[in-house]
């Protein structure tokens, strides 16, 4: 062995190249048993979680921010170590020098930074200020290129949710590279790379590459002196399974000091740790119940992430997130499954420290994997909801087997790929503003070509696709020009060298666009074809508002008739996106997914001709709009299997609830029918669900008296997040969605 | 091919039936139990649609791969036996296509028809809603003859059967209902399972917007003690 830290592995091309997944391939042993095995917490851990618990209530008293450090820029090496409680943690490290305490990070934009501050009482020092007057940030870049149309877009709320402000999140570091070949052995990659590079002609791509490897060399350099501060040398391998969890945490915790992108997900962890884990338990220097500890002080962890956001974030992401999605599970190239005991330590976490929204805990679901496995997932989910699923069967021929989620439903190679984040387009108010000729009538803004109002008493299908037809490859190519802008900019003024520096340094790009409102503008489509939609008009002749009368199919009902004009919608948006180029050569991606913007992406559009009233919620992501599903739970499951995933590369999302009572009589039961309905829905080739089994009666319960659920969890929409963190409005949304019931 | 009314589809059934279930819920019942939960099922056309069997097997196959080795199709109601030709060139259609069937009925009707749709049947959920005759007349409208005969019949066909009876207070909440329950089990080789359900009453809004009276809407639903307390009478067949 080249390294004795390596010692008791087995051989392989990991050893010569950097290549964590063969590493893992070579030596990770699939567990196919069921959950006996696993250990409970410990009163070390007990006694730990007890006092986050305790800063989780002081955090909620004082409005949703703990602290803020305005005096400090975040960053690797910007604050002196913290803890929690220094002599009884097993894995150390915190991003400012206290739990909870967050810092700021202007980098993305300084006018978010100080608008932060001043919602939670804080003011940003003048040393801040005084030091971003002359260093232009991502926000400033990005609103010197902006056009008039683009700024238009944004103001009417067509577009939304841009990451133009802060920073895009959505990369994830190969944080699992630190552990394996310590920092020194990475740093020595990336030099060769440079020096490779100067062979190449030097042109703009081949000068931004070099300095951002000059970059990402420095940006390794200090995640060592990070970890020096905490008194870890990070230079070379890990030794043991402590080592290599506290190394691969130490990555993502630079990471995260580095940047406050909106998504930043840690990858796909769990096995890889497991072969640490199996290799002290040989050497009998770890038992099951200290494996559990490392892995619940790991997670406690990553529960105390935090970063510091605008009301206004918040209204778009609700419940203060940070996306720490842990891809778990998912089969092997070989077919063996990609499940081991640590698949279900990291699960188990949800019990040994109670249910909580992060990590973003996603199962990668195969048909294949172990039936044992399969069972406790399900009941995990009953029993928390707190975890996702999406569909490796159908994610394995794309990416292989070492992808993992960003965000919520975002899959990429990890360490390989990369995406550009883009946030969505309001597919509803583009149909407004269409049969409008250009006029968006909530802001008053005309924007887009410019022609008559349609006419006449009733909205024919045919004409309002024509309208379409012009105003959907206008919007796209307006789109795709705006991301190119922004993620030009982040480039250049906020580069996230630590998260690359643990990616190849050549890597395939996603550019990830989306649509909020599919099922609403769906549903108008099949009314406007199907039954009577008579145009209503102000005073000046613009459509306002609608009168639908007569019946028509409706999305969530496994009707092929509206079904079909989901689908297609979803390829005619990829396909005009396709058209204009992008930044990077990347590759158009799609998804449709809303986070919790369905919220105010509704408030912000004008009532629809399938009867949803001005400034009503959207359905979140993919979801048949409230109570429309008439035929019960898999009727809707099968309408949403019907989008494709080739057109919406970047996740289909849904989120389903249910009460327990219609999953089946007893718990075994329940256990046994959720495992199907995965399994069915998953064979029909559907990419995402986010399970909840609980009462809408437990959330109403919550909503009057929120101080008695302070831990309650719920899935929204490609994440989860504490109920009690939701703005009055988005609870009120979530208690309003579908609940399948028994009948 | 044959046509019939249906009031309306569940496509996620666990409670009827074993598995994950498409359950197609028939219109019009000859009966008018007091615990009725479905009381605008009773009416022979109401607001039901008409389908064809091919349309009603189409739709049950489109969740074919929810069902795996236990799930299905469930034929409830309403009283499927009133449209068994209906119900069995679904079942025949079901079959062909890999697709279990399971027949959810009050055994109240036994003819030709019915008899041949018991020939494509894979499994019966018998309701015995009373273990008196009397009860049977007073709360069903039928006597308790019918049912049992039907048993009989399943039991020489040899079709897997499940016994199902809603456990109404001071109706037949005790012992001795239970205790003659398990004896007609016992006499009938073809019934391997037991459900006691629980009354419930979260139907009362459907009487009230039919606007007629529910009648057994004045008495309490059991407790979970009493439901555990009688299932324990019956532990071989739960």
């Amino acid at each position: 062995m080249e390294n004795k830290n390596w010692i008791g592995f087995k051989e392989g091309v990991w050893c010569d190249e950097i290549n964590v997944r063969d590493f893992i391939q070579t030596n990770y042993k699939e567990y196919t048993g069921d959950d006996s095995f696993l250990s409970g917490a410990t009163q070390r851990t007990d006694a730990l979680m007890k006092k986050v618990e305790g800063l989780f209530v002081l955090e909620r008293q004082f409005g949703g921010v703990l602290d803020i450090d305005t005096a400090t820029v975040s960053s690797l090496t910007s604050y002196s170590p913290g803890y929690i409680d220094k002599e009884n943690e097993l894995i150390v490290g915190m991003q400012t020098n206290r739990p909870l305490k967050r810092g700021v990070n202007p980098f993305g934009g300084i006018r978010m930074a100080r608008q932060a501050c001043k919602a939670y009482g804080y003011k940003l020092s003048d040393k801040i200020e005084e030091e971003f007057k002359y260093r232009t940030t991502h926000n400033d870049g990005v609103f010197r290129a902006y056009t008039d149309e683009m700024r238009a877009a944004r103001k009417c709320h067509v577009i939304t949710g841009l990451p133009d402000a802060y920073g895009r999140g959505r990369i994830i570091g190969d944080y699992r590279r630190v552990a394996l070949y310590g920092v020194d052995k990475l740093i020595e990659e990336k030099q060769k790379d440079k020096a490779k590079l100067a062979a190449e002609s030097f042109d703009s791509p081949q000068i931004r590459l070099d300095e951002e490897l000059y970059q990402q060399i420095a940006f390794l350099g200090k995640m060592k002196e990070m970890a020096m501060m905490y008194g870890f040398d990070i230079s070379l391998p890990a030794e043991n399974a402590r080592e290599a969890i506290q190394w691969t945490y130490f990555a993502y915790l630079a990471a995260i000091k580095e940047q406050n992108g909106a998504a930043m997900s840690l990858g796909r962890v769990s096995t890889f740790f497991d072969i640490y884990i199996e290799r002290d338990m040989a050497n009998g220097v770890l038992t099951e119940e200290g494996a559990q500890e490392l892995m619940d002080d790991f997670v406690m962890k990553l529960r105390i992430a935090r970063h510091l956001r605008t009301p206004e974030y918040n209204e778009l992401f609700g419940g203060d997130p940070m996306w720490i999605t842990e891809a778990v599970g998912g089969v092997g190239e070989d077919g063996r499954t990609l499940v081991t005991k640590n698949s279900f330590r990291v699960l188990n976490t949800l019990y040994t420290l109670g249910s909580s929204p992060e990590p973003n805990l996603t199962i990668l679901w195969s048909v294949n994997l172990p039936e044992n496995f399969k069972k406790f997932c399900a009941k995990v989910s009953k029993d928390t909801n707190s975890i996702q699923y999406e569909n490796d069967d159908l994610m394995r021929p794309i990416y292989g087997d070492d992808y993992a989620i960003a965000c919520c439903v975002s899959a990429m190679k990890v360490g390989k790929q990369m995406q550009f984040f883009g946030a969505r387009c309001n597919l509803p108010k583009l149909m407004l503003i269409a049969i409008n000729g250009g006029y968006d009538t909530t802001s008053g803004i005309h924007i887009g070509p410019q022609m008559p109002v349609l006419e006449g008493d009733k909205l024919t299908y045919d004409a309002v696709m024509e309208r379409l037809d012009v105003y959907l490859p206008w919007l796209s190519h307006l789109y795709v020009n705006t991301m190119n802008i922004i993620h030009y900019m982040h480039d250049k003024y906020a580069y996230e060298k630590t998260q690359m520096a643990l990616h190849d340094t050549y890597v395939d790009r996603f550019m990830a666009f989306g649509v909020a409102g599919l099922s609403v503008i769906t549903d108008s489509l099949s009314a406007i074809k199907y039954a009577n939609v008579k145009p209503l008009r102000d005073e000046e002749g613009y459509i306002v508002d609608f009168e639908t009368t007569g019946e028509f199919p409706k999305f969530g009902n496994d009707d092929d008739r509206v079904d079909s004009l989901a689908k297609d919608m979803t390829h005619k948006v990829i396909t005009e996106l396709r058209k204009t180029n992008t930044y990077r050569n990347s590759i158009h991606t799609l998804s449709v997914l809303t986070i919790t913007s369905n919220v105010m992406y509704g408030k912000n559009t004008a009532a629809t001709p399938d009867g949803r009233k001005a400034g009503e919620a959207f359905a979140p992501g993919a979801n048949p709009m409230h109570n429309r599903e008439e035929n019960g739970a898999l009727a809707s499951l099968n309408s949403i299997a019907k989008l494709s995933y080739d057109d919406c590369r970047d996740g289909i999302s849904n989120t389903f609830s249910i009460t327990p009572d219609a999953l089946g009589k007893t718990e075994s039961e329940q256990v046994e029918n959720l495992v199907t309905i995965l399994d069915g829905y998953f064979a029909k080739m559907a990419h995402h669900i986010n399970v909840n089994v609980m009462t809408r009666e437990t959330l109403m319960k919550a909503y009057e008296n929120p101080e008695a659920y302070p831990n309650l969890t719920i899935r929204v929409s490609g994440y989860a997040v504490h109920f009690n963190k939701l703005s009055r409005e988005q609870q009120r949304e979530v208690i309003s969605r579908t609940f399948h019931e028994a009948v | 091919m044959s046509k019939g009314y249906i009031h309306s589809f569940q496509s996620l059934g666990t409670v009827d039936g074993p598995g994950v279930r498409f359950v197609a819920f028939f219109q019009g019942c000859n009966l008018r139990c007091k615990c009725c939960h479905n009381p605008d099922t009773w009416a022979k056309v109401g607001n039901a649609k008409e389908y064809t069997a091919e349309e009603v097997a189409d739709k049950a196959l489109r969740y074919k791969e929810y069902f795996k080795d236990n799930g299905g199709i469930t034929l409830s109601g309403g009283e499927p036996l009133l449209q068994a030709d209906f119900a069995k060139d679904i079942f025949a259609l079901s079959k062909q296509r890999g697709i279990n069937t399971c027949l959810d009925t009050s055994g109240s009707v036994l003819n030709d028809k019915v008899m041949e749709l018991l020939e494509v049947t894979d499994r019966v959920l018998l309701d015995i809603k009373y273990t008196e005759d009397a009860l049977y007349w007073e709360n069903a409208g039928c006597s308790m003859g019918i049912p049992l005969k039907f048993l009989g019949v399943l039991n020489d066909k040899g079709i897997p059967t499940t016994l199902r009876q809603v456990i109404i207070p001071t109706i037949n909440d005790n012992e001795d209902n239970i205790k003659k329950l398990y004896d007609i089990a016992k006499e009938h080789r073809c019934v391997d399972k037991i459900e006691l359900l629980p009354f419930h009453k979260i139907c009362q809004t459907k009487y009230d917007e039919m606007k007629i009276p529910f009648p057994f809407g004045c008495l309490p639903t059991p407790s979970k003690e009493k439901m555990e307390f009688l299932k324990s009478f019956i532990k071989e067949y739960l």
